[in-house]
């Protein structure tokens, strides 16, 4: 059973991909767990960062710390925006 | 009612406006914004990014609250996402009203809250290089002249 999560703007970057799979149920503290063991350390900083918000299946969650990640989930990462 | 649109192809800014002018032919006054690609500076392109679920729905509501605040006979909203070259359009907003102040507040205040509250990210290609472009100041400032 998989998730995805999402990297948008800079963040794809620093994932060096715009998405990957990761097994659930997973919350927040094993996310951060794998992000730090497979991509790279500034990712992790960033992704943990106040100012990247996180959407759930597209609605914004207020709190990210206490999201958890069940089958089928897609969790975007959302740097601050600059468009325009 | 509104026309909001997300578009990953270029656009003609002159047709949407003719277009958007002739839709509403009881407005005294129709207030336009065109935003495209600064030209100079090394630009060689500018690429913005979305995010399907967020953006056009963010958008959307935008726009009903611009609608909200002011009395409109028609808002447009075209945004590009992709990449586009130097002179290429990015963002053109009109609000046609029946007086002139209304349609100059509601574009100016729909213009703030794209470029600091819509789901876009923005890079730039300057020596065969991206960039990515973070916020700046002054555009939290812009919106914060509006309470």
């Amino acid at each position: 059973m998989t998730a995805k999560l999402v990297f948008l703007g800079r963040l794809e970057e620093l994932a060096g991909t715009d998405g990957i799979s990761v097994d659930v149920p997973l919350g927040w503290a094993g996310l951060l767990a794998h992000l730090s063991e497979h991509c790279a350390p500034e990712l992790v900083e960033t992704v943990a960062d106040v100012r990247v918000k996180v959407a759930l299946n597209g609605a914004l969650i207020a709190e990210k710390g206490g999201v958890v990640l069940a089958e089928g989930d897609e969790l975007a990462f959302l740097p601050p925006v600059s468009g325009g | 009612m509104s026309d909001v649109r997300l578009l990953t192809s270029g656009f003609d800014p002159a047709a949407e406006l003719s277009a958007f002018t002739a839709a509403h032919p009881q407005a005294g006054g129709i207030v336009s914004f065109l935003g495209q690609v600064r030209e100079g500076a090394g630009c060689e392109a500018l690429e913005l990014r979305h995010y399907d679920p967020l953006t056009l729905p963010a958008m959307q509501d935008l726009a009903m609250r611009v609608r909200g605040r002011w009395e409109l006979d028609g808002l447009l909203v075209i945004h590009r996402s992709g990449v586009m070259l130097p002179a290429e359009p990015i963002v053109l907003v009109a609000a046609a009203a029946r007086h002139r102040r209304d349609a100059f507040a509601a574009a100016d205040f729909a213009m703030d809250h794209l470029k600091s509250e819509s789901w876009f990210w923005k890079r730039e290609k300057t020596g065969g290089q991206w960039r990515w472009i973070e916020p700046r100041e002054q555009d939290f400032e812009d919106i914060a002249r509006w309470g």
